[in-house]
């Protein structure tokens, strides 16, 4: 085996042209693209959805979707081999012996019937040769390396019983047990938290230096390339735009698409840049929740019988003005978009939420009638992350925006088709695409069509539930501004559940920090943000990835790091859990903290 | 619109023509056939008589035209495969889909009771309707639906499960949708292809256990033919006299394959996701 000294380079990739066959023919998804990867280093390969970044990735492992997907010229040569060329059953030694890969969504690349101990030690003992004892040593050692609590008891535990970081976790040392000498990962911290994912971001980082090992990093976030790159290609549309150091991307960029790829970063700027709070006395509230809790039962066992309560909200209480954002922040299973929920009765809860005032329509969701239910639905509507997902794949766009006017009984049928056009207008479509059908338009255009949807109503409040977390960052900000504009325009008050904190930043007047179910900071999002009072908030703000690669050296930041730690709490309790409830200190202007 | 749609696609034409022609031949059968299917010849016969210029597809034991007995024998079939799959489906989705939205207790109760009609033995139930009833063609297309539905429950239940808890569901529901447009608009269209494939499917084996209850005496009543009891009723002939088995095999065969092939097409042409790539 030749010894990899750093800077050598150890894959060169050179012109790889990949085409997919689909019914109008070849599409080339990937266009001479070349770049190389040196021992030691971790190169970024950035872009947008479509770019062909996991693409990429998959050519280099052979993984490339069988029929489809076919390489049609290049070469990547990884210790005097090439890649492209090589039998599947040659690819089938080197993938997890000398080039790993790990995944986005860690729960569904690992098996969820097997012990995470039988999958680690799987590969060690088909790859090195090892016997199960000497297997079960090196599984216990990689766990160790990468920081897991308990590593002996994990060995014994499937899937389901890890919580996300801990499952990437269990993915890195499984990639890393066989000490490859390169690392693919394919966007490994988007489906992360974000404290979660500053800690993986350390542990690769930490691996790296411990090991040698090259990674290949591929990402949409900018903010993680500052964080972890030595080097960056740019992609777009399958071709490389753009490489360089990260440093030099970052101060300079030569192609018009990397500049504005950064430009539409939202970056964040400690509150400074938040649109002012409105005088909370000033009108009535158009939302006004008090002591709003909701709780799940888990059953399970024989007889059905509870044996776990899941506090997802304990008596929280908000308001939200006309014309105003409120913000709901916090990491998963925070209870922040079963707030969402509530509010729109989608999930039964006890508690007193007052829509313009009026008094509160009944206690409880289950004794609503379905008039009264459709009178708050009138007013408050819901836009969701994706909207792919939120559009029935069976309706043309145009049933899909009238239907809620039909199913409030809402003007004549030419009046809604009116209606729709209008609508369509108003969120930047045209009404001649009412016919057609949500697979047949982008991910920032479906959006839109949700919004327009939400809109057909002429509620008062939209519940945004991780509206733009699925867009890509350019289209991101497009919705963000309709939203604005929207807002401006129509009177409109939004519930922005988000757990990006620059986009709530750019887009809230307040903000409420939530944690385990309750509110732990809520002020002026000026405020919150630029002056952190509760630990959690500034352990949430300092995982926060920043857009700037020199940033990577201050010591504040550093500082910062050193709080992001420990696991996202869990709201799953025992049957006889009784919360303990926060008290506020108020700081003035509205700015309460949870003492 | 839909025929246009059928009329474009060659295998899809090719099962409507087959079915047009088994239709009109179920219907014209008094004038297509050339004899009486039921009536005996006063003559004893050892064997079935093989194919002749008299006899086109020859005879069965008892002297009956074979060709007639086809003829008619789509009648029977073709009301009990349609009829009896038909109703089957419309029990079975319309049970599982209750009870896959609406799990809970009622969704409980209905699954209990998909379960217990699974394991009760279909042949005994059978048995037992027959008893209760007058045997008539219309009892076999009930005792058929009765005990086919149960499989298409369970399914189209799995199936709601899933579809149920898809962002769009929720969607409509915060738009203040009723259960019934949940039901009907939302989920019920997106199981179609689910259904196509069972009542296609379904054809064959209904045909089958027809067959089979005919056997047993509780099916279609003798001397009146159907595909299935001449499949039946011949089969210890195979060796001697095999067109008396393959031709109406081959016609429940054909009949099977002409419905899945429009069934094919049906579920292309009503998925919007696939409009344009043909």
């Amino acid at each position: 085996m030749i010894l990899q000294k750093s800077g050598d380079i150890l894959l060169d990739v050179r012109g790889l042209s990949v085409e997919f066959a689909s019914p109008r023919g070849a599409v080339r998804v990937i266009d001479k693209l070349s770049f190389d990867l040196r021992a030691g280093e971790t190169l970024c390969i950035a872009g947008e959805s479509g770019s062909g970044k996991s693409v990429t990735a998959l050519s280099l492992m052979g993984l490339l979707p069988k029929p489809g997907g076919r390489i049609t010229e290049g070469s990547a040569h990884f210790l005097g081999r090439d890649l492209l060329t090589q039998g599947e059953r040659e690819m089938s030694r080197l993938r997890g012996n000398e080039i790993s890969m790990i995944f986005q969504e860690p729960m569904t690349s690992l098996n969820p019937v097997l012990r995470v101990g039988t999958q680690l030690t799987e590969g060690l003992v088909r790859h090195l040769g090892l016997s199960q004892s000497e297997a079960r040593a090196r599984a216990l050692q990689a766990l160790d390396a990468v920081r897991i609590s308990e590593p002996q008891r994990r060995l014994t535990q499937y899937p389901h019983e890890l919580s996300g970081g801990m499952r990437q976790r269990v993915m890195i040392a499984m990639a890393m047990a066989a000490r490859p000498k390169i690392l693919i990962a394919d966007e490994p911290t988007t489906a992360l938290d974000v404290t979660i994912q500053a800690q993986i971001l350390e542990l690769m980082a930490t691996l790296q230096r411990e090991t040698g090992t090259a990674i290949i990093m591929i990402t949409h976030d900018m903010g993680v390339v500052a964080e972890i790159a030595d080097r960056v290609v740019v992609m777009k549309k399958g071709e490389a735009v753009e490489r360089g150091t990260t440093a030099e991307i970052f101060a300079h960029q030569h192609h018009p698409y990397t500049r504005a790829l950064l430009a539409a970063v939202p970056t964040f700027s400690q509150g400074a840049a938040a649109p002012m709070a409105p005088d909370l006395t000033a009108a009535k509230p158009l939302i006004d929740v008090t002591d709003l809790t909701v709780r799940f039962d888990v059953k399970g066992g024989f007889l059905q019988r509870v044996q776990q309560r899941v506090h997802a909200v304990e008596k929280i209480n908000f308001k939200v003005m006309p014309s105003e954002t409120l913000a709901l922040v916090g990491e998963s299973g925070c209870g922040k978009s079963t707030t969402g929920r509530a509010l729109m009765h989608l999930v039964p809860s006890v508690g007193e939420i007052r829509i313009e005032g009026e008094a509160a329509l009944g206690q409880s969701w289950g004794r609503k009638s379905t008039a009264e239910l459709k009178a708050i639905r009138r007013r408050v509507q819901m836009i969701f992350q994706d909207p792919l997902a939120s559009l029935d794949p069976r309706m043309s766009v145009g049933d899909l925006v009238i239907e809620p006017l039909i199913i409030h009984n809402i003007g004549t049928p030419q009046q809604r088709r009116e209606k729709a056009a209008e609508l369509f207008r108003r969120v930047g479509l045209t009404p001649e695409q009412l016919s057609r059908f949500p697979h047949e338009f982008s991910g920032g255009q479906r959006q839109r069509i949700c919004i327009a949807r939400a809109l057909a109503l002429n509620p008062k409040v939209i519940v945004a539930d991780e509206c733009v977390s699925a867009l890509d960052v350019s289209i991101q900000a497009q919705i963000l501004a309709l939203m604005q504009e929207l807002q401006d325009e129509l009177g409109l008050a939004y519930l922005f559940i988000s757990h990006d904190m620059a986009v709530v930043e750019r887009i809230s007047h307040r903000v409420a920090v939530m944690s385990m179910g309750q509110i732990v900071e809520t002020g002026p999002t000026r405020a919150v943000l630029g002056n952190p009072q509760h630990p959690y908030t500034q352990k949430l703000l300092a995982a926060v990835p920043i857009p700037d690669p020199a940033r990577r050296h201050a010591e504040d930041w550093q500082r910062n790091r050193q709080r992001i730690e420990g696991e996202v709490p869990s709201p799953f309790q025992s049957v006889d859990f009784t919360p303990s409830y926060v008290t506020y200190r108020d700081l003035g202007g509205g700015h309460l903290v949870a003492a | 619109m839909i025929l246009g749609a059928i009329l474009k696609r060659k295998p899809a034409l090719l099962g409507l023509v087959i079915i047009v022609l088994f239709v009109a031949m179920a219907i014209l059968a008094p004038w297509l056939a050339p004899y009486d299917p039921t009536v005996t010849p006063d003559i004893t016969l050892l064997h079935p008589l093989a194919p002749d210029t008299q006899f086109w597809f020859g005879t069965d034991l008892l002297g009956r035209d074979f060709l007639s007995r086809l003829i008619y024998g789509a009648r029977a079939t073709l009301i009990i495969g349609v009829l009896a799959n038909g109703i089957a489906v419309a029990i079975g989705a319309l049970i599982g889909v209750t009870a896959g939205y609406l799990r809970g207790q009622v969704g409980s109760l209905l699954m209990r009771f998909t379960d217990l009609m699974m394991a009760f033995p279909a042949l005994l139930l059978a048995i037992l309707l027959a008893a209760m009833f007058n045997p008539s063609i219309w009892i076999v297309v009930m005792v058929i639906a009765m005990v086919s539905w149960v499989q298409i429950a369970r399914v189209v239940y799995a199936e709601t499960i899933s579809l149920a808890e898809r962002e769009y569901v929720t969607a409509v529901r915060a738009a203040g949708a009723s259960t019934l447009r949940i039901l009907f608009r939302h989920i019920l269209p997106h199981l179609v292809p689910t259904l196509i494939v069972w009542g296609t499917l379904g054809i064959a084996t209904t045909s089958l256990f027809e067959a089979t209850l005919s056997f047993l005496g509780i099916g279609v009543q003798p001397p009146t033919p159907s595909w299935g009891n001449m499949v039946n009723e011949n089969q210890t002939y195979f060796e001697s006299a095999p067109w008396l088995v393959f031709l109406p095999g081959a016609a429940i065969g054909l009949l099977a394959l002409s419905f899945n092939l429009i069934g094919d097409a049906l579920r292309d042409i009503l998925d919007p996701t696939l409009r344009g790539r043909h």
